[in-house]
């Protein structure tokens, strides 16, 4: 109820006598649709969103809806993955009359989101990474990802070609599907140059912490990995501190290259702003939003980082060979016969798992070449 | 790039290297915070001059291109914070713990609203002196350069250690810290103390920013500090207020943060949250062995509002 009449109000305000008429009128209508043309879109980012990575990646996407006509955006950075995203969600839905909300980070979703849904039925949540199920989640919420561990096989490529210790290293924040998923991708891109490299992984434990991602990125070095790529919210430091010890990197999130123009071979980066502008087309044009959208490379969601000027020929052949064939659809990264790095079978010879399989999504193992523990 | 091997010897270099490199900022911190508090004063706020002085320090040091100049003006920034909590405190009836939070987000959030712009350039870091030249090994030589920052600090618990028990200034602070009638008989002004030591314990909590966002991880953003400011104040009470003490401490946490990473790079991964709560289950527990019901803690000034 609150939200619809949160609706009713900005539209009273903005046509004063025969605004009131006609908000009467739209309150007879779930959510009107013809109202949402004057629609506002809240965004809530878990870091700065500045930060060369993650969230720098969604503003940018949000910063791309600016131009659109009767589409106002509000936008909260440093929101943490807890009671208080649920305090953020309720301002920007009883203030500023927030009809989409994009909660960014993925701690957002289950309880708080959840939880603002049920209690606002009449809002729209997409939430980035999670896993809407139909069965379980209401049908106000919903979830958008991109298949970017396609971007990290590619990375995987670039540093198997570049690689002379044959040992590659990955700074991960926490032991969950997306993370894993590119970890895997980043060492079988290697393993399809020289199926003897392995991958080196360190979990810091967090989204954010500077001084860890540092220290781990110097002891990954220590150990003899010479081409380090990342999954933590913001690579800035990872990208700076391998530059700075002589070693490569491989980018993520968004394009790391002015911080170690030498040392950057490429990167997987987001493309939200394609994304975001299909789900605000859909608000101006009535349709309901998607619950489930996911998309790739093909489809626009993620891009990849111009090569850098270390990446030789070979590398730089099959990088686009690689492309290519993923643009064509149906590329699988994780196909048998492959194992665990605990021996456990993951997939056998005869199964493929496309970008697309929703098996990825609940990914809860490393490959095998993979050196690390979710745990 | 030279592949040589060094296995399970990475583990105690990794702890060595991070001890040099992780703890600087600790120990700028908790010796500015020994300062403040053996004259009678806690500054909770450290943690907000921590991240003001990061980005002061980046922030002119972009601005002028001198790594120099940055870490003058984050010891001044924290100075200026510092004799403002001091003078907060100095009215009547005024908790300095709660001023000390207070000022802890102020800071905070004045370094985010003013770092908004230097998060993207980049900064000339503060100079390294490689000691690790006699060695053909690079992991070890990467692991001693060493920054002169450390080296400062080192000193400065040395100095600071020796000057609380054999000199004026030293003197003055510490019964300031233990009695306030006592300083008053003596003709002190302990507020005026207080006052100047609070500042002191700002401008060294300021340098301590600098090295962050200069040295290592060497960038600004706004996640730079993650609550090691308030790990310093910690480590101070950890310390018994001896500034040999917070050097010590300060080592073994730089050690014990690099821990978690260096098992997991050769291959210990089982379990690294629990590495990761290795240096503050360790606290815990010293903190457990050394404290009595009957008696306060050993070290501690009188005057301070935590153990009156």
């Amino acid at each position: 109820m609150t939200a619809r009449f949160t609706l009713n109000r900005r539209e009273l305000l903005k046509t004063s006598a025969a605004g009131a008429a006609l908000g009467l009128a739209s309150a007879a209508f779930p959510i009107s649709r013809a109202f949402a043309a004057a629609a506002t879109v809240g965004f809530i980012y878990v870091g700065p969103k500045d930060d060369y990575g993650y969230n720098q990646a969604h503003a940018e996407g949000a910063a791309a809806l600016k131009g659109i006509e009767g589409i106002s955006i509000v936008e909260e950075e440093n929101v943490p993955e807890t009671v208080d995203v649920q305090k953020t969600m309720e301002s920007m839905i009883n203030l500023d009359g927030a009809s989409l909300i994009f909660p960014t980070s993925f701690g957002y979703f289950d309880p708080h989101m959840l939880a603002m849904c049920t209690k606002f039925p009449d809002v729209q949540f997409r939430h980035c990474g999670g896993m809407w199920d139909k069965a379980k989640h209401p049908m106000n919420a919903g979830s958008y990802f991109g298949y970017i561990g396609m971007g990290q096989y590619l990375n995987g490529v670039v540093a198997g070609h570049t690689s002379k210790t044959k040992k590659l290293g990955f700074v991960a924040a926490k032991p969950i599907p997306q993370v894993l998923l590119n970890i895997n991708s980043f060492l079988l891109g290697a393993r399809s140059v020289d199926p003897t490299i392995t991958c080196q992984v360190i979990f810091t434990g967090e989204w954010s912490l500077a001084v860890k991602e540092a220290e781990a990125t110097n002891a990954l070095v220590d150990q003899g990995a010479d081409v380090i790529s990342c999954h933590v919210d913001s690579p800035k430091v990872v990208v700076e501190t391998t530059a700075g010890r002589g070693a490569f990197v491989c980018g993520y999130h968004a394009n790391q290259s002015p911080l170690a123009p030498e040392k950057y071979l490429t990167g997987a980066e987001w493309n939200w702003a394609k994304v975001y502008k299909m789900f605000v087309d859909d608000l101006i044009a009535g349709t309901p939003l998607p619950n489930f959208t996911r998309g790739g490379l093909a489809d626009g969601f993620v891009k990849m980082s111009p090569l850098g000027p270390a990446v030789g020929e070979p590398a730089r052949k099959q990088f686009d060979a690689t492309l290519a064939e993923m643009m064509n659809g149906g590329f699988a990264v994780i196909k048998g016969p492959l194992k665990s790095n605990k021996g456990a079978v993951v997939a056998t010879a005869s199964q493929a798992f496309p970008e697309t399989a929703i098996e990825l999504e609940s990914m809860d193992y490393l490959v095998e070449g993979v050196v690390g523990s979710t745990a | 790039m030279d592949a040589t091997e060094i296995g399970l010897w990475g583990v105690p270099l990794a702890v060595l290297g991070g001890a040099i490199r992780v703890s600087t900022p600790f120990i700028f911190v908790s010796l500015g915070e020994a300062i403040t508090e053996r004259s009678g004063r806690i500054n909770l706020g450290l943690e907000g001059t921590l991240v003001f002085g990061a980005m002061t320090a980046y922030a002119v040091a972009v601005m002028t291109g001198s790594p120099w100049l940055g870490l003058i003006a984050a010891a001044f920034a924290g100075l200026c914070f510092g004799l403002f909590h001091g003078w907060i405190c100095r009215f009547p009836k005024v908790n300095d713990i709660a001023v000390g939070i207070a000022l802890m987000l102020f800071g905070s959030g004045l370094a985010f609203f003013f770092g908004k712009p230097f998060i993207k350039p980049k900064a000339p870091n503060l100079p390294a002196i490689p000691f690790g030249g006699w060695s053909d090994i690079p992991q070890v030589q990467a692991a001693l350069d060493v920054n002169v920052l450390f080296l400062i600090g080192a000193v400065l618990s040395v100095i600071l250690w020796w000057a609380f028990r054999n000199t004026r200034a030293g003197l003055i602070v510490r019964v300031v810290g233990d009695s306030s009638d006592a300083a008053r008989a003596m003709g002190l002004n302990p507020d005026t103390v207080r006052l100047l030591a609070t500042g002191v314990g700002g401008a060294l909590a300021g340098i301590g920013g600098a090295y962050l966002s200069l040295y290592y991880p060497g960038s600004w953003t706004e996640r730079i500090s993650s609550g090691q400011g308030l790990m310093a104040v910690a480590l101070v009470i950890f310390a018994r207020w001896n500034p040999l003490g917070c050097f010590a401490a300060a080592l073994l946490f730089g050690g014990a943060g690099a821990l978690g990473p260096a098992l997991q790079s050769v291959g210990v991964t089982q379990g690294y949250y629990m590495f990761y709560a290795a240096p503050y289950i360790l606290t815990l527990i010293i903190m457990i062995a050394t404290s009595s019901p009957t008696r306060t803690l050993a070290g501690a000034p009188g005057e301070l509002s935590i153990t009156k």
